[in-house]
């Protein structure tokens, strides 16, 4: 397939900063802010046209700073040659049509560091340790008390119960009793849910994820050679990414994530509704992670996911079967959980999930969560038939 | 005093620290947006300006969310607890983590008023909490 980013992107603003003397009087967040500065004013731009960020490590952290939501984001990093193939990457992006404006930006001062003390970071700026200054001293504990917080306003602001969100690990259980790799098979009840001790209120243990070993891996090729190949094809309908925030104080809204931006924008590109989804996986890390994205992916109203839920739907045999598998709270959780979304929503499509197989499933959402509700991808997967 | 992990400081936040030396809560402002800006940085992350400037604030907020801790997090003792982390909206219009000491942890919720307390750190700095008001 030949490549269609010819003549798609330009660069329009540049900037950069150098002294005789080997040394600036800048350095970290506010060196690369000055950067992002000049090039936007360079190219006639401003920070509200930003939907790209690039940089060679956490692009969230400097959007962060800036306050930026960016719905386009690359940290990848190959050493110098990284701001090249982000360049690459973005104009591929933008030729499909992902993102209109990116900022790419670096910054290192290895010798401004060493006047102040501080030892050169190795990979360019990393930032305030943000967590460790304004979070880890109240006693907060990476990631139950951002997803505590959150459930705990969602409580206060819709009055959804505890007795909801356990549901929600009732039936990710159900599954799992039909996934013979699970690590937790046993039924439990919504008692049991909040009968098990509570980590960091509202949230039980059973409202938690689990810390397993696991692994899984996936390849993408185009539409032609997949057609000759030895499985069913199972086709990117849509896709779409959206960012928020890295840390939870730093949440607009504790109710609403990332994923009201990222599931509509994929639902789009797909062409689909809601109600075309025949099986979803939505990234459990917690209870609460998942009520959100039902949420924030358009099956309920805002609010509304306590009640959605309460009548099982989710399990088996449910109108809308979600974390087939089992999920984060029953079949595995390693620590980034988004792999096994694709690999369950990809055998579900070809339908070979022997006992847990929803009938006729065409159309399937995997839909990740990383950090602390912090950033979003959602991707709709389809059959020949849907395609 | 309660053990804690004390807080690094960050070359953004050095006035911050600073005053809280002397018990005095500040926050940075942009002074084009006229918007207080949390966590501490010195460019405005509304128009990239660094025109920041450190002004005394009364210390005054609404929790926005809340979550009592049995077991410690990494940050504290292991005898600590139960405590309650919050997220208060200040007054000023920005949000910050914290915790609400001087009553018993599962009476803070969502709604609670508060004002600035202090707790010490080894190296005279104070960290900013709050009591109920």
């Amino acid at each position: 397939m030949g490549r269609s980013l010819r003549g798609a992107a330009a660069i329009v603003g540049v900037a950069d900063a150098a002294s005789p003397t080997g040394e600036l009087e800048t350095r970290g967040r506010a060196l690369e802010a000055a950067m992002i500065r000049e090039a936007l004013d360079d190219a006639g731009l401003t920070l509200d046209d930003v939907d790209g960020v690039c940089c060679s490590g956490i692009a969230t952290g400097i959007a962060e700073y800036l306050d930026l939501h960016p719905t386009y984001v690359d940290g990848t990093f190959v050493g110098g040659s990284s701001f090249e193939v982000h360049v690459e990457h973005a104009a591929a992006a933008i030729a499909a049509g992902l993102c209109d404006v990116v900022v790419g930006v670096y910054a290192s001062t290895p010798r401004g560091d060493r006047r102040h003390g501080a030892a050169p970071a190795a990979f360019g700026p990393m930032g305030p340790d943000v967590a460790a200054e304004w979070e880890v001293p109240y006693g907060s504990m990476m990631p139950m008390t951002s997803y505590a917080l959150a459930a705990d306003r969602h409580m206060a602001q819709f009055g959804t119960t505890p007795e909801q969100l356990a549901q929600l690990a009732v039936d990710a259980r159900r599954w799992a009793a039909m996934n013979p790799r699970a690590r937790y098979r046993d039924p439990i009840t919504v008692d049991d849910v909040l009968a098990s001790p509570i980590i960091a209120s509202p949230l039980h243990q059973l409202d938690c994820c689990l810390r397993t070993d696991g692994a899984g891996a996936y390849v993408l090729t185009s539409a032609d050679r997949a057609r000759d190949l030895a499985s069913p094809p199972v086709y990117v309908l849509g896709a779409a990414t959206a960012t928020d925030h890295w840390v939870i104080s730093q949440m607009p809204d504790l109710t609403v994530t990332p994923g009201a931006v990222s599931g509509p924008a994929a639902f789009a590109h797909a062409g689909i509704t809601t109600d075309d989804v025949d099986v979803l996986q939505a990234y459990d890390s917690f209870t609460i992670t998942e009520l959100l994205h039902l949420e924030d992916l358009g099956f309920c109203a805002k609010g509304e996911g306590g009640a959605f839920v309460e009548d099982g739907k989710l399990g088996p045999g449910g109108a809308l079967p979600t974390n087939t598998n089992g999920g984060g709270l029953s079949y595995t959780h390693p620590g980034q959980y988004g792999i096994f979304l694709l690999v369950e929503a990809v055998r579900q499509l070809r339908g070979s999930c022997g006992e847990r197989q929803v009938p006729n499933a065409e159309i399937a959402v995997a839909h990740g969560c990383g950090g602390v509700l912090s950033a979003t991808g959602t991707v709709v997967l389809g059959t020949e038939a849907t395609r | 005093m309660t053990a804690r992990r004390e807080p690094p400081v960050s070359d953004d936040a050095v006035p911050f620290w600073d005053a809280t030396r002397g018990q005095r809560f500040v926050l940075p402002w942009c002074t084009e947006c006229e918007r207080a800006i949390w966590y501490p940085r010195t460019v405005c992350p509304r128009c990239l300006g660094d025109a920041v400037e450190w002004r005394a604030d009364a210390g005054r907020g609404t929790v926005y969310a809340a979550s009592v801790h049995s077991k410690p997090g990494p940050g504290r003792d292991a005898n600590d607890g139960p405590y309650v982390v919050v997220l208060v909206d200040l007054d000023a219009g920005v949000r910050m983590m914290s915790n609400v000491v001087g009553c018993p942890p599962e009476d803070v919720v969502p709604g609670t008023r508060v004002a600035i307390a202090w707790e010490p750190l080894s190296d005279g700095r104070h960290l900013p909490v709050f009591r109920p008001v």
